[in-house]
């Protein structure tokens, strides 16, 4: 049963901007925020088509502790661009891992966390953001040879495009019912494969097939947490002191690979047959 | 409704097969890769394409595309080549010739989560990688979006092709244009004037991401000595390596100059 007064102190995730999400996630003391707004760090690409630029570029990186532990913070604005990552945003995110990675080259590990609120790649500085996210891949899987990363999709974007195979490729990911996590945009796909394929309208199918309960449920997300920061807070303060592995989902090669030879691809899936496939074949238990 | 879906494209069976001299295909794998033992450079070397299995089950992926069985076929051989070379220090090149015209689009796909075998494709060159294995990519035709990132974007170096066929993109223009809620014409245009908007390997080559481009068509895999220069630069590039094992040599060069400032005042800053 809903608790009201309950509901009523609850600060939502989903409505904070980047900034405030990463303000109200991390200790209150010793926060840092890396290449700020005011060194006005614009995208060079978007005013010679022109599109407004933000002075952060939509990529907030922020240093401080999470219940004591050395994290860093990176956090894709939803409401710029569509949390699209173009060149000054993924270079952002990937020289804060590059830095996170020396350290714990150095034997002073600190926990990168990345908010994922992203359609991935920036069309309007397409191969840029293209090949950020390939820099970003390559130091999460490096990273995760020293600590956890950690990866937290709340909505309101979800996670798509290349930035959802770094969602894939971190330690663990952290997600809530209002998240979606899929490689394609329902409109992509639906312009690329048609509307019988795929309509970017039946909200209730993409939630059913891409939704944050679904992906706990099947494995490829491990942690499902309420709209809430001081929830998620608790449960990040839990996961950052988390020992170092490779998550179910990227080491179950072989029994993905029984699933897919077990499941009839011309079967329109649901959410259910998919649980079924996927509980059958125990591809990430 | 759509236009036409890309037909599948040769090129990437057509120069797997020149450059490994018709060596014979690696057994157990899925139709759609390719997987050749060759030398390059008289070391040991493994040669990877993703090409067209029109028979495959999965009807979204027969073009070339890069699917679930793709994904996860990939991250398959190469974690089989890291784990055959882990006890020796000479580590095997490994080389990625990519003509893929995306990642699949479909609802099976996104059901099954095709991230997450994109995801274990990609862990699966950055740990060869890192493990001390040479990587190059030959972009052969085509190398777009997620199917680039899975297959060919996280080598040591990438070498290309020349000409029209031979093209890098996050999307197709279609798409590309209904989510800018741009015309076609309109990301024509734009990709004529924006470097990073273009679609051609020339405009690719200015942002600094290529190692070389070989004035070699793909259309070339037949002539002979066309295959001999090519082979001759992908031996050059896993030279150039030096026992290098991450993506820094992409960095401070061409118009890619953001990125490099961004790095820079990141690590000035990162010990406040």
């Amino acid at each position: 049963m809903t608790d009201v007064a309950d509901l009523l102190e609850r600060q939502s995730i989903v409505e904070l901007p980047a900034r405030a999400r990463c303000q109200a996630l991390l200790d209150s003391a010793g926060q840092r925020e890396l290449l700020g707004p005011f060194e006005r760090l614009r995208s060079p690409w978007l005013p010679k088509q022109d599109i407004v630029t933000q002075a952060d570029d939509g990529v907030v990186i922020m240093r401080g502790t999470l219940g004591g532990q050395a994290v860093v913070m990176a956090a894709v604005e939803p409401a710029f661009q569509g949390g699209s990552m173009g060149e000054v945003g993924g270079a952002k995110i990937a020289g804060a891992l590059a830095c996170a990675l020396a350290d714990a080259e150095n034997g002073t590990p600190v926990v990168p966390i990345l908010l994922l609120e992203t359609g991935g790649v920036r069309l309007q500085e397409a191969n840029c953001g293209l090949a950020a996210i390939a820099e970003i891949h390559d130091l999460i899987v490096a990273l995760r040879a020293y600590v956890p990363v950690i990866g937290v999709v709340t909505g309101p974007v979800g996670c798509f495009g290349g930035m959802s195979i770094a969602a894939g490729l971190c330690s663990e990911l952290i997600v809530t019912r209002e998240a979606r996590l899929g490689l394609n945009g329902p409109q992509v796909i639906e312009q690329e494969a048609g509307v019988d394929e795929f309509d970017s309208r039946d909200r209730p199918m993409i939630w059913s097939l891409l939704g944050g309960e679904q992906r706990v449920t099947t494995g490829l997300a491990e942690h499902r947490v309420a709209d809430d920061i001081a929830a998620l807070r608790r449960l990040l303060g839990e996961r950052v002191k988390a020992d170092v592995q490779t998550p179910a989902r990227l080491a179950a090669t072989e029994r993905f690979e029984n699933l897919l030879a077990a499941i009839d691809p011309a079967a329109k899936a649901t959410g259910e047959s998919t649980r079924e496939q996927f509980a059958a074949t125990g591809a990430t238990s | 409704m759509n236009q036409p879906m890309d037909s599948a494209s040769p090129y990437g069976a057509d120069w797997i097969k020149a450059l490994t001299d018709n060596a014979a295909r690696w057994a157990d794998t899925p139709a759609s890769l390719y997987v050749a033992d060759t030398t390059l450079a008289k070391q040991a070397g493994t040669f990877i394409a993703v090409v067209p299995d029109p028979d495959s089950r999965y009807p979204r992926a027969r073009a070339g595309e890069v699917g679930l069985v793709e994904g996860w076929g990939l991250a398959h051989v190469l974690c089989d080549i890291v784990a055959a070379d882990a006890q020796t220090s000479s580590k095997r090149a490994i080389v990625a010739v990519v003509d893929v015209p995306s990642q699949a689009y479909g609802r099976t796909e996104e059901a099954y989560g095709i991230h997450q075998a994109l995801a274990a494709a990609a862990q699966g060159y950055i740990r060869a990688r890192r493990a001390g294995h040479p990587v190059v990519t030959l972009i052969a035709g085509k190398a777009m979006s997620g199917g680039f990132l899975a297959h060919g974007y996280q080598a040591n170096r990438i070498v290309s092709l020349s000409g029209t066929d031979v093209q890098v993109h996050a999307m197709g223009k279609h798409a590309a244009a209904r989510i800018t809620q741009r015309s076609v014409e309109g990301v024509e245009q734009l990709a004529r004037q924006i470097t990073p908007m273009a679609y051609d390997i020339d405009s690719y080559e200015r942002l600094g991401l290529l190692h070389a481009r070989l004035d070699v068509a793909p259309e070339a895999a037949g002539d002979s000595a066309a295959v001999a220069r090519v082979r001759d630069a992908l031996a050059e590039a896993a030279a150039d390596i030096g026992g290098g094992v991450d993506l820094g040599s992409r960095i401070g060069r061409g118009e890619r100059t953001a990125t490099a400032r961004v790095r820079e005042r990141m690590a000035a800053e990162w010990p406040g």
